[in-house]
């Protein structure tokens, strides 16, 4: 199949007011994302950033369409190269996916089938998309793993998952992503499961990869330090919707969400006073109220009033492309940082 | 399972002997070496079988009886150049020495005695080993495949999702219900009786008798390995269904199958006596048989009650064994009885 795939007027990827709800029988469905809007531009480095459960995870898989079948209504649109994906065929978002779309996962060595050699694994996917034969796909497979920074790929491609180490194994999953040179590329916490020292060099990777193959990436993480390291833009979710909306330097430099203000004051700084404390936001993701009914994080928020309750609070856009969805901004002056010295 | 580090510190009370113990677990624990973590399934699983004084006793005893299975034959009558008490097990070689009401036992010529029509015991209860190992072994795997295939299928139709899926995934499931809801023994007496006497019957109404479980256990394994990660990590790359059902889950879901094999065998063997002690078995019943042997010995219990004794024991050790080896096997597999 080859989709018609006008050359991109407007963002590669735009995703619109996208939802997803999980049913169970007997009980209250639950809304995971609650109209996420976002876009994402050709070769751009996207940041989705949010603590545990506000839906970053569920917004990728409902975009790969990788959410299972049952029970779960996802609404909204997600407008790949000018396709909805939400509304394409199995068949053919299976023939995007891998091709056009790739995922990098959090956990290497569950990511990867243990009783497959490597080169088996990162072999099946040229086969099945770029049709090599299978001895095509090996070579091309060994120098993937060679370009991914993996040594002695003839060797590796042998080996079984647990015989690499975890920074190869995430290694040898992002060149079973990045084997037909996708325009999109979403990593989910890819760096989560790994020490310190083999996060930095797989950011590096993945920076040095999005450039080199221009590649759009969608970075799902709960680390600022790697959204400042990485990303052009960057958008804060919260219970399942995007607050706010920034270049990454103004989001830095001036957070206009009382959420993402908290954010950056939840994450220790190098030029920080001497043993000053770190400021939590109080409570967790499920004190939430639903959108509908007023601001989400309205209970664990400093700035509260009463109007936060009145609905939805409306996106306030501005001209140079941020927006958040706030009654009360913190305005410049708010937090005193100009950057955030953190990680990579 | 009284582990040897406690026997080796005997400190007197036995609070002081219990804190020992677990001492000396914690020292086990500090000493296995940390990269062990990265170890295959397979190696392990080898290792902790290994240790494991359960799955050593089974092994041996599987083996021994494999090895008598199989040279049983050639020693029954054994080589010339070999001076073994051996005869041919269908040879009424002391025919002359039965008298009515009297069976001789154990003597320098025949070390275990005579059966009722003069035949060497020893050399009847070897080449009878065969006989079982054949009928074990081959029943298990009839089972095995039909269960593999059966489950299999199912585990697929329902991992691959769709209604269409869901409904193959009931269809065959309803069926194994029904084949696990008759007792295996009586399941396997009513494939005998229909397929008639022969050995051939017996293999397949034992193996007939295994299938649901095999099936259930493939079924659920591979819907548990569905929903692994690296099962949506090949989805997210565009890899089709069936390449991630044959290449991915089938081959993750083979470990509990292959125990459940081992467990399955000492139940086939003892099914497979059962039926041809009922009479079901091999219709020339001069070739010996144990189960065969159990049930002509019934007849000269009063006489000779040692003829009915020695193929049962070999029976019992038979089964234990391969029942030691799976159950050793299946705790190395669980993850849950890990370090």
């Amino acid at each position: 199949m080859e989709l018609t795939v006008s050359p991109t007027e407007g963002p590669l990827l735009a995703v619109s007011d996208l939802s997803v709800e999980f049913h169970r029988k007997g009980q209250r469905p639950v809304r995971a994302v609650d109209g996420v809007s976002f876009t994402v531009d050709a070769g751009e480095v996207v940041g989705l950033v949010g603590e545990s459960g506000c839906g970053k995870s569920v917004t990728a898989l409902a975009i790969t369409g990788l959410l299972p079948q049952r029970g779960v209504r996802v609404g909204g649109q997600a407008r790949f190269a000018g396709t909805d994906l939400l509304t394409l065929d199995r068949r053919s978002r299976r023939d995007l996916r891998g091709r056009e779309i790739a995922m990098v996962f959090q956990d290497p060595i569950s990511s990867l089938n243990p009783v497959v050699p490597v080169g088996v694994q990162v072999a099946e996917v040229l086969t099945r998309h770029r049709n090599m034969t299978r001895r095509q796909a090996r070579s091309t497979a060994a120098e993937l793993l060679d370009r991914v920074g993996i040594p002695d790929p003839q060797r590796r491609l042998k080996e079984y998952p647990h015989q690499l180490s975890g920074g190869m194994r995430q290694r040898a999953l992002i060149a079973m992503a990045v084997a037909c040179q996708p325009r999109l590329l979403i990593a989910d916490e890819p760096t989560t499961a790994l020490d310190v020292t083999i996060q930095a060099q797989i950011l590096e990777l993945l920076k040095e990869l999005v450039q080199e193959i221009g590649t759009a990436l969608i970075m799902i993480t709960h680390d600022l330090g790697i959204v400042a390291g990485m990303c052009d833009r960057v958008n804060v979710l919260y219970a399942g919707r995007v607050v706010e909306t920034a270049d990454r330097r103004a989001l830095f430099a001036h957070p206009h969400h009382p959420y993402t203000v908290g954010l950056l004051r939840s994450i220790p700084r190098l030029d920080g006073a001497r043993g000053e404390r770190l400021t939590p936001i109080p409570g967790s993701v499920r004190d939430l109220l639903p959108w509908q009914e007023g601001c989400a994080y309205a209970p664990r928020c400093t700035r509260r009033s009463e109007e936060c309750l009145d609905g939805l609070p409306a996106l306030v856009e501005e001209p140079d492309g941020r927006a958040y969805r706030c009654i009360h901004p913190e305005r410049a002056g708010g937090p005193t940082r100009d950057t955030v010295r953190v990680g990579a | 399972m009284a582990t040897e580090p406690a026997q080796r510190t005997s400190p007197p009370g036995p609070i002081g002997r219990r804190r020992a113990e677990r001492l000396d677990r914690l020292a086990e624990l500090a000493a296995t070496p940390p990269d062990e973590r990265g170890e295959s399934l397979t190696r392990e699983t080898l290792r902790r079988l290994r240790r494991s004084p359960m799955a050593m006793v089974g092994a041996s005893i599987v083996l021994i009886f494999v090895v008598i299975a199989l040279i049983g034959p050639l020693l029954t009558p054994p080589p010339s150049w070999l001076p073994l008490p051996l005869y041919s097990p269908i040879e009424n070689v002391g025919l002359e020495q039965i008298r009515p009401g009297q069976i001789p036992g154990p003597s320098g010529d025949h070390w275990l005695g005579l059966d009722h029509l003069g035949r060497d015991e020893l050399s009847r209860m070897l080449y009878g080993a065969r006989q079982t190992l054949l009928v074990g072994v081959v029943a298990t795997l009839i089972g095995f495949t039909a269960g593999a295939v059966i489950g299999g299928v199912a585990g697929a139709a329902y991992g691959l999702g769709g209604r269409i899926g869901r409904w193959i995934d009931s269809i065959l499931m309803r069926f194994i219900d029904l084949l696990l809801a008759m007792p295996p023994l009586l399941l396997a007496f009513s494939v005998a009786a229909v397929l008639g006497r022969s050995l051939t019957a017996v293999m397949i109404a034992v193996g007939v008798a295994a299938t649901p479980i095999f099936a259930r256990l493939l079924r659920g394994s591979m819907i548990a390995q569905a929903n692994r990660d690296y099962v949506l990590a090949a989805t997210s790359l565009g890899v089709r269904r069936p390449r991630i059902v044959l290449s991915h889950v089938f081959p993750n879901s083979l470990a509990p199958v292959i125990v459940q094999a081992t467990l399955t065998l000492a139940t086939a063997i003892i099914e497979a006596a059962g039926l041809s002690f009922l009479g079901l078995g091999n219709p020339d019943s001069r070739w010996p048989e144990w189960g065969t042997m159990l049930a002509q010995a019934q007849a000269q219990l009063a006489v000779q009650p040692m003829l009915a004794v020695y193929p049962a024991i070999a029976i019992i050790i038979t089964a234990l064994g391969f029942t030691l080896l799976g159950e050793a096997m299946r705790e190395a597999l669980d993850p849950k009885l890990r370090r």
